[in-house]
């Protein structure tokens, strides 16, 4: 009787580290912030992405949206972007043409094509040779990724009203983190797939 | 006590120009006057801001006020964004024109979204004027 519970407990015990190793090993690969590690290898394969770096480039463009990461979109797009900051999407976002290219060169260096992990290499694979998206959520992956959340919670749902409102559902996502985890629909709360 | 009044008032009409505007303000004044504008009016500021305009583009007519509201006392709100714009008036609202570049900026961007085209040294003088007077 004493020999089976001392095997119960081992049994336990073993079932309990594995859990934990197995936690610890999918905390680092899911929900790793990305880049903060520079030298090659397995830690740069990440699902977060890149924050945002650039102090310009933040205080300019994050005075009317979210500064959207680099690695999102290939340089071309951001070329481009740049090139048309005069109908920004309807806007004019114009700036004076020092401020423009140092924010120019920091997105063309932080783009999806230049950056390892893995949302941009993703995005990068979901994207035509050809194509030169102007919106992240443009792309198939992006579109793969939101498919099953309801109109109502985005487009119908005032505190959100578009998918381009990054901020308002992903809470770590100044941070670089877009996991499902951290992810609060206004008014609905987690989402769980 | 009549002579207190008249020199309170007095006092206080002297004190009118500290209103006038920041020290950012007066660097613009003074450039819009270099490039050719001259006496700066508040109620020309004031009616400029709610003139409408159509956008070639939407085909929607658009003044100032659209976004900012008509008094500019109050907080906007953009109006396809939803974007929050803190009130204009620099009475209300001492972080406003703290910062040339910043003024120029907005100036360029939101005459030519607006209007169609930049503003000339004379209405933008107009229109700062018009933010420090309410």
């Amino acid at each position: 009787m004493k020999k089976k519970r001392l095997w119960g407990t081992v049994l336990l015990f073993g079932c309990i580290t594995l859990s934990m190793t197995t936690l610890a090993w999918s905390d680092g690969w899911e929900w790793g912030e990305g880049e903060e590690h520079e030298g090659r290898g397995f830690m740069q394969q990440t699902s977060g992405v890149a924050p945002v770096i650039n102090k310009a480039y933040k205080n300019e463009c994050s005075a009317c949206h979210f500064a959207y990461p680099a690695g999102f979109l290939p340089e071309r797009s951001w070329v481009k972007i740049m090139a048309t900051l005069d109908d920004h999407f309807g806007e004019n976002a114009e700036l004076d043409a020092e401020t423009a290219g140092g924010i120019e060169s920091y997105l063309r260096d932080h783009a999806a094509d230049k950056a390892p992990n893995r949302f941009s290499r993703s995005i990068m694979r979901s994207i035509g040779n050809q194509a030169t998206p102007l919106r992240i959520t443009e792309t198939n992956y992006f579109r793969r990724k939101h498919r099953e959340i309801p109109k109502r919670m985005v487009e119908g749902n005032v505190k959100v009203r578009s998918f381009s409102n990054c901020l308002s559902c992903h809470t770590g996502a100044v941070q670089g983190s877009f996991n499902e985890d951290s992810v609060r629909i206004p008014g609905y709360g987690r989402w769980d797939d | 006590m009549k002579n207190i009044n008249i020199l309170f008032i007095l006092l206080l009409s002297l004190s009118q120009p500290a209103f006038a505007g920041n020290e950012v303000v007066q660097t613009l004044l003074n450039q819009y006057r270099s490039e050719g504008a001259s006496q700066f009016d508040a109620n020309k500021g004031k009616s400029m801001w709610q003139e409408q305009h159509v956008q070639k583009k939407s085909g929607q007519s658009v003044s100032c006020a659209t976004c900012h509201t008509t008094n500019i006392r109050k907080a906007g709100e953009h109006i396809r964004t939803g974007k929050l714009i803190e009130a204009m008036s620099a009475v209300v609202n001492l972080g406003r024109f703290q910062d040339v570049k910043k003024v120029k900026k907005w100036f360029k961007r939101n005459c030519k979204w607006t209007w169609g085209r930049e503003c000339s040294p004379q209405e933008k003088g107009d229109f700062l004027t018009f933010f420090q007077s309410q």
